[in-house]
């Protein structure tokens, strides 16, 4: 059969149900076959787009997502999708259509050396040298994805390779010697791991998006209540703990909740799962934590003691940790009243500094006030993705999330434009929830082609613009740090989105007046279809509370 | 404060303020990779990324065709070595990674010197040449061409040995290094 039918075969024993792609000269042959391959193939509009669907397809179901894109620029526009998937750990194969081996490296029509160009931003790449390779690759693609930290790989094939014809001999095994994840966790640094935290007065349970990778959000759960742990997430780990909870501080970081930050503090102790001590979370470094000893579990090793040296490194996943975990921690019998003069402390915190924003005394929406109606209007229960700016940051602070796979937004790469198209790939990939995405005027137009792929394939995701007529977020920073002087960050008065939406094959709504917002939103969440609601909120707020960049955690301030 | 995104002044030592820890000695590494294309440019790409700067590299074919190995040497006063093994190690195609430990390693490497000579010279050149068990490999009339194989130390002695008479040019591979005793590398 020829290589390209046999990729089918390997995507289907993958269970691959849809791919996200666009078509172009070196894929032909991919395109031709998926004529009879009966695999759901949705046709994007940019591939960028493309990759962030089949991201947020990955992250909304836990699968490995697909997007396709031919050679040349097809490639190079997956380059920010990919970027973005290695930052987040989200497991998408990427397959893009490569120029005839004969014009390999000769700058031949539509020739990128996708290879050498995404390097840098992949957990694995493929090139394919000869068909019989293809099958192979195919899988240890798949397995490179979805395992260990998951993360993005690439095969690259050559159009003249595609349509080679091969032997094609179902595929049962891997073979990468170089590729053995950990996934046990040491016995020995479990039980030290226990033995700090029955000991810990002022313990912290710190949870990152690894958890939620790993499915390991009932084990989460299960450790910090074996006893009264507190508990905070980051950004990519909102929904592995449920909020609102007595036992959850909300999220941490720079735009995290006082409590959160406070606690890590003054911790002795910082139990980080899942989460890699980035710069938006410790602030600054050197001030992190000062009193505390870390544990630190990732299933990727080069994690721990990157930042911060870890006390008790754990190298595993954080399902089988934490279950184990919990089980050396009971057996322990702790006494659970010492954490109570931690929790008084906590409490008084709790009291003293809950998220607060002044709210405004006429019909004007505040944005803390838009997502807070949309939290109501959904129930608290729709997938919300996002993109990247001031709306992310409420939406993390007031969308309070209960489960795992809920939350889906760019942490660690921040790409604007992300939140159209993740929307698409998690509504492809649960079509029976409702997905939201919160957006702002600026995002919202780096993907907002995507919009024809939503009326085109009839997807229903519901889109909230939070329309402040800024780049919110840069200007927040300009006002802050730069003497509000104000560059290039007034975003106009253009486009009319309900006129867009319109013009996509979409319903287009405006959104002005907050005492029927709640009502509003209910009735768009209602409307069949893709629906595009222009909400216009307060122009010049900003987001509270914040650790000023580099600053220390203790001194947040708003 | 301090950070590219204010517009406080930055102070060196905020940029070179780092809390990886340094070992202060150089490393050696011994890296056995799949025999596959693409494998060099990415270790020197995950190097070159991660702000990693390799003193010396060597690649070579081993025992089985299928596989590689590399050699190289970095400085541990520079480079939190075990945060350089551990991003390796993330590469699908690493299959083995060792720290050599310099007490049980043999390390050599070889080196081609082209030294301007002329009549009185050319002996004392041999002289320094015999003493370091170097191999005159070419000579002319106003050069000769020495092979010196070595620790990097030998060589580097030999360099400031011949340097004074003239040195047209040095050439120098690099280090590969093997286990001392019985076991592999």
């Amino acid at each position: 059969m020829r290589a390209v039918d046999a990729v089918m075969e390997c995507l289907k024993a993958e269970g691959v149900e849809v791919v996200f792609g666009y078509p172009g000269g070196a894929n032909l042959p991919t395109y031709d076959a998926f004529v009879d391959a009966g695999i759901r193939h949705v046709l994007v509009r940019h591939e960028q787009g493309g990759g962030h669907a089949a991201e947020g397809y990955a992250r909304a179901t836990g699968k490995v997502g697909v997007a396709l894109g031919t050679s040349g620029p097809g490639a190079t526009n997956l380059v920010t999708a990919i970027t973005d998937a290695m930052m987040d750990s989200t497991p998408v194969v990427f397959l893009t259509g490569q120029v005839r081996t004969e014009l390999l490296g000769t700058d031949g029509f539509q020739e990128a050396d996708i290879l050498g160009i995404t390097m840098p931003i992949v957990k694995h790449s493929f090139l394919i040298q000869h068909p019989n390779e293809i099958p192979r690759a195919i899988h240890e693609a798949f397995h490179i994805a979805r395992t260990g930290r998951p993360g993005p790989v690439v095969v690259d094939i050559p159009t003249d390779l595609s349509r080679a014809d091969i032997d094609y001999q179902p595929v049962t095994d891997v073979r990468l010697p170089g590729y053995q994840p950990t996934r046990e966790g040491n016995q020995k640094q479990i039980r030290q791991a226990a033995k700090a935290l029955a000991s810990a007065r002022r313990p912290v349970i710190y949870a990152g998006g690894g958890v939620i990778s790993a499915n390991a959000s009932e084990e989460l759960i299960a450790l910090v209540r074996s006893d009264r742990f507190p508990v905070t997430c980051t950004l990519m780990g909102l929904g592995a703990y449920p909020a609102p909870d007595p036992q959850w501080l909300g999220m941490l970081g720079m735009h995290g909740t006082r409590t959160a930050n406070y606690a890590i503090d003054e911790a002795d102790l910082v139990c980080c799962v899942g989460a890699r001590f980035d710069d938006r979370v410790t602030g600054k470094l050197s001030e992190f934590a000062p009193r505390a000893k870390f544990i630190h579990i990732d299933v990727d090793p080069a994690e721990i003691s990157k930042n911060v040296p870890a006390h008790i490194p754990i190298v595993g996943d954080a399902k089988q940790v934490l279950t184990k975990l919990v089980a050396e921690y009971r057996a322990l019998e702790p006494d659970p009243s010492r954490l109570e003069e931690w929790w008084q402390r906590i409490d008084a915190w709790r009291e003293r500094h809950p998220l607060r924003y002044e709210d405004s005394a006429d019909r004007e929406i505040k944005p803390q006030f838009m997502i807070e109606a949309l939290y109501e209007a959904t129930g608290g229960d729709a997938i919300i993705t996002s993109d990247v700016g001031q709306h992310q940051m409420w939406a993390a602070q007031y969308y309070h999330f209960k489960r795992p796979r809920q939350w889906i937004n760019s942490g660690g790469l921040g790409t604007m434009g992300f939140g159209l198209p993740a929307a698409i790939g998690a509504q492809v990939g649960r079509p029976d929830e409702t997905v939201v995405c919160i957006s702002g005027d600026g995002s919202f137009q780096m993907n907002v082609q995507e919009l024809a792929t939503c009326a085109n394939e009839g997807i229903p995701v519901k889109v909230f613009i939070m329309n402040n007529g800024y780049l919110g977020m840069v200007r927040q920073w300009q006002e802050l740090f730069w003497d509000r002087r104000y560059s290039h960050v007034d975003m106009g008065g253009y486009p009319d989105f309900v006129k867009l939406a319109e013009a996509y094959g979409c319903t287009g709504l405006r959104f002005e007046d907050k005492t029927t917002l709640v009502d509003d939103m209910k009735a768009a969440l209602a409307t069949e279809g893709p629906v595009i609601v222009d909400v216009r909120v307060t122009q010049e707020e900003n987001v509270f509370p914040m650790i000023a960049p580099g600053a220390p955690a203790r001194d947040m301030v708003g | 404060m301090g950070e590219p995104g204010t517009k406080d002044l930055l102070s060196l030592e905020e940029l070179e303020a780092s809390v990886a820890m340094r070992t202060g000695r150089k490393h050696t590494l011994s890296i056995l990779v799949e025999n596959k294309p693409g494998v060099l440019t990415r270790i020197a790409g995950l190097f070159a990324r991660r702000g990693f700067n390799i003193d010396t590299l060597t690649v070579g074919p081993t025992d089985d065709d299928r596989i590689s190995r590399i050699t190289l040497t970095l400085d541990g006063a520079v480079h939190p070595i075990d945060q350089v093994t551990k991003q390796l190690h993330k590469l699908v195609n690493v299959l083995k990674i060792r720290d050599l430990d310099p007490q049980d390693t043999v390390a050599r490497e070889l080196a081609l010197f082209k030294v301007a000579v002329d009549g009185v010279q050319r002996a004392e050149v041999m002289q320094i040449c015999e003493i370091f068990r170097g191999k005159v490999v070419d000579v002319t009339k106003r050069s000769l061409t020495i092979e010196v194989t070595g620790t990097t130390d030998k060589i580097e002695a030999f360099e400031r040995m011949v340097r004074p008479f003239g040195l047209v040019e040095m050439m120098r591979t690099g280090e590969i290094a093997i286990a001392r005793g019985r076991g592999e590398t």
